[in-house]
């Protein structure tokens, strides 16, 4: 058998289909001026008609027609040659429509082959979020702003051809940057994309990650059960209802807290959270009843608590919300826990609210926090920003 | 939606009774004695005999149930497959197309375990429009994991509804069943029929109990959910499980009905007539079992050795009992009242499955004929039987024969 090689992207719904899609396509086609076949594809039970959901696109390169389709004769692959993920949120761990828990973003890449993060973070810092492993691994960043677009449109912002500049590098058994370049003057006609992705795959660096280095959460585990022992009817048993709880400070009892599915959390999809300022809430239960996700603890002095386990990130509440900065949204890259705000508020009200208020500071503007476009031509505007963070590096 | 406000007359009759009904009304008076909760409508010939008949013992104070005309066939299956898994003995059918408009809601049944009894009143499939009896509407759901069994007199469509709901409620099958009845022939036409007392059939019939798939605010539970290709086998293994133990299970039922009725039906899969020393047999589904009774009757007063195996139960296909009676033949006739277009011998579907049946389970290579016979409601005469039997007695005797052939047809 020849040579085979399988490349993961990560990247969330909607927002980066398109990107995802065009990214393994251009990998196969830049293999294929080496005179290599290739394929790309989705991973067929994700769902990335659906917002943020993390989801996997893969491209499978080979020498020759019979070890391409030994890769072709699975799903998708259980191991490959590189990862790259999309969006440094990501990090934090995927959970998707299509496999069960959390699962951290380099599961499937081979021991000592190269992570690739876009952000504008540190290798220090993304290692506060992503897992540890047993195996060492190689990270590289692609500085720039994380690339989101809508549905139907797509933000030409060279984030493509600046991720196949730098496989080029961590990977030239796949496609040598010459093949990249000839692919982008053919293909996309664009002389000034081919200088992007020679400036990435110039600049494109790495760092070793050692084993045991990196975020230590416990991932989730499973077992899936027998036919015999499944229930029939497909029927599965219902959550139950929830109740009051105690306050982690003052030890009283009060509030609601709904029960929550304790196998699908969904908070891998969210790239921002809500800051909630428990001073300023007046109660109103606005943000409580527009949650699509049930987010929202009432705590034993009647505020809402996000429960950032449920929480995708939708930003409604802060929509909805009537009070001015009383709710946030601010990007996920900022945080590194799960933890609840309110306990913190209540463990020490003045610390809180300073952090609050330096935390609030970083938040984007609201026109600006919608991952989707807004007027024709917003994401044009956007572009030369897009790629002047890209050529500081 | 219907519900009855006026109170229930008493039911004191404790006696057998008899009265000249249809098919349609003995399965109506069946569901009355089986005290169904439920019942959706939608009209369509030939099942809406039924619905009317229902409609009336509700007007009339005899029967208490939720009588609920929907906008559809697609919602009167859906609503009767929620009121199910709430705990609900439920009713419907429909006929031919309208059958097919509820598709998807028929798809879905078998793998929620809903023990839903539906008639089906055979009718060709449009186009063009015809009411006439074809079985090709039933036996659209036979490999989705629904029971399905063709009646061919008043009598039977009765005690087999009660049969039905024995079969479909018991906890090890929870699957709906089709009670076929050919459009016309047995809808339409009136017969005396032997009604049971409504205190029979409740020692018959016990309480329809859902157990821990009853969807209840005390049972909390959520009812097909999305999943990914981690489950769907497992699912389909467990309407599997089911299969494997169908025949059992219908015999059982079968013969708790001869003990509380007293009424026999022997073998519950098959009747067989006049086949003891047979040579050659037809074999066939529903109410086409007139004429041929009647022409076997004649055959034989010719001396031809002629026999008849009607067929109940099409799912579960008894194969094995069927390969084994069929087996001492020397050549069989199946004459299909439908058609499988494209089929291996571009045969009917009965026809398909008996060859599979004696492929496995029988000792002997006899030919099986095919016939194509009385479509879209066309007559199956005496002499079209006598022609079938005929050429089945040829293939018996070694002269080559046309493996399908369409009879009684122009041309």
């Amino acid at each position: 058998m020849g040579q085979l090689f399988a490349v993961e992207i990560i990247y969330r719904g909607v927002f980066q289909k398109t990107l995802a899609k065009n990214i393994t396509r251009d990998i196969v086609l830049a293999a294929h001026n080496q005179g290599k076949l290739g394929i790309s594809f989705g991973r067929y039970g994700d769902s990335p008609e659906r917002n943020g959901i993390p989801a996997k696109s893969f491209a499978i390169v080979a020498n020759d027609e019979q070890t391409l389709e030994a890769g072709m004769a699975q799903y998708e692959p259980k191991q490959v040659d590189l990862t790259v993920v999309l969006d440094d949120t990501l990090a934090k761990g995927a959970e998707s429509w299509a496999w069960y828990g959390l699962q951290p973003v380099h599961r499937a890449l081979k021991p000592g082959h190269t992570l690739i993060v876009v952000s504008l973070q540190d290798a220090p810092a993304l290692l506060q979020s992503i897992h540890r492993r047993e195996e060492p691994y190689k990270l590289g960043i692609v500085k720039g702003v994380t690339s989101f677009s809508g549905m139907w449109v797509y933000k030409d912002d060279h984030t493509d051809v600046r991720i196949l500049g730098a496989i080029a590098k961590a990977l030239p058994e796949v496609m040598s940057l010459e093949s990249v370049e000839k692919f982008i003057n053919e293909k996309l006609k664009n002389p000034l994309k081919a200088t992007s992705a020679r400036t990435a795959f110039e600049r494109f660096v790495t760092v070793d990650v050692k084993a045991g280095e990196g975020n230590p959460e416990e991932l989730f585990k499973f077992g899936l059960p027998r036919w015999e022992d499944m229930r029939c009817g497909v029927s599965i048993k219902g959550q139950a209802q929830g109740g009051p709880f105690a306050d982690p400070v003052t030890g009283k009892v009060g509030g609601f807290r709904p029960v929550r599915n304790e196998l699908f959390k969904k908070y891998s999809t969210r790239t921002q959270r809500p800051v909630v300022n428990f001073s300023t809430c007046t109660k109103c239960t606005l943000c409580w009843l527009n949650c699509p996700d049930a987010a929202f603890d009432v705590t034993t002095e009647g505020t809402y608590d996000t429960n950032l386990e449920a929480c995708c990130g939708c930003g409604i509440c802060e929509e909805i919300c009537p009070v001015k900065d009383c709710i946030t949204m601010v990007n996920e890259s900022e945080f590194h826990d799960n933890n609840s705000q309110w306990a913190a508020f209540e463990k020490d009200k003045n610390a809180y609210l300073k952090w609050l208020e330096t935390t609030i500071q970083k938040a984007e503007p609201i026109e600006k926090r919608s991952h989707g476009f807004r007027y024709r031509g917003q994401y044009q505007e956007q572009v030369p920003e897009a790629l002047e963070i890209a050529q500081k590096g | 939606m219907a519900t009855l406000t006026m109170p229930v007359k008493e039911q004191k009759k404790t006696y057998e009774q008899e009265a000249l009904i249809t098919g349609a009304e003995a399965i109506a008076i069946a569901c009355k004695l089986a005290n169904v909760d439920v019942v959706t409508a939608y009209p369509i010939r030939p099942y809406d005999t039924v619905m009317q008949y229902i409609s009336q013992l509700v007007a009339d104070g005899e029967m208490d149930c939720e009588y609920i005309v929907a906008e559809g066939e697609h919602s009167q299956f859906e609503i009767v497959k929620h009121a199910s898994i709430c705990g609900a003995r439920v009713f419907c059918g429909s006929s031919g197309v309208g059958w097919m408009y509820a598709m998807e809601a028929l798809t879905v049944t078998p793998a929620l375990r809903v023990p839903l009894v539906a008639m089906v009143g055979n009718r060709a499939l449009d186009d063009p429009g015809a009411f006439g009896v074809e079985h090709n509407d039933a036996l659209a759901v036979r490999d989705l994991g629904w029971l399905l069994t063709w009646v061919d007199s008043a009598q039977e469509a009765l005690d087999t509804a009660l049969i039905a709901y024995r079969v479909a409620e018991d906890r090890r099958m929870f699957v709906p069943l089709a009670l076929s009845c050919d459009g016309a022939f047995l809808t339409h036409s009136q017969a005396l029929v032997k009604i049971p007392a409504a205190e029979q059939v409740k020692k018959f019939l016990p309480r329809y109990n859902r157990g821990d798939l009853l969807l209840h605010p005390d049972n909390v539970i959520s009812v097909a959910p999305q999943v990914n290709e981690d489950w769907v086998m497992e699912i389909r293994r467990q309407n599997f499980a089911v299969t494997e133990i169908a025949c059992d299970v219908i015999r059982e039922v079968y013969a708790d009905f001869e003990r509380t009725f007293g009424r026999k039906y022997g073998n519950p899969f098959f009747e067989e007539y006049m086949t003891e020393d047979a040579e050659v047999v037809l074999l066939g589904m529903g109410t086409m079992s007139t004429p041929v009774r009647v022409a076997v009757r004649k055959l034989r007063e010719e001396g031809k050795k002629v026999g008849f195996v009607r067929l109940r139960w099409f799912r579960p296909f008894a194969g094995p009992e069927i390969a084994k009676c069929l087996e001492r033949f020397k050549a069989i006739g199946v004459i299909d009242r439908d058609f499988s277009f494209g089929s291996p011998n571009l045969s009917g579907v009965v026809a398909t499955e008996v060859r599979s049946a004696m492929y496995t389970g029988a000792a002997t290579r006899p030919p099986v004929l095919g016939f194509i016979c009385g479509l879209g409601g066309r007559e199956v005469t005496v002499p079209d039987v006598e022609k079938m039997a005929d050429n089945t007695f040829e293939a018996a005797k070694g002269n080559a024969q046309p493996l399908t052939q369409w009879i009684g047809l122009r041309g």
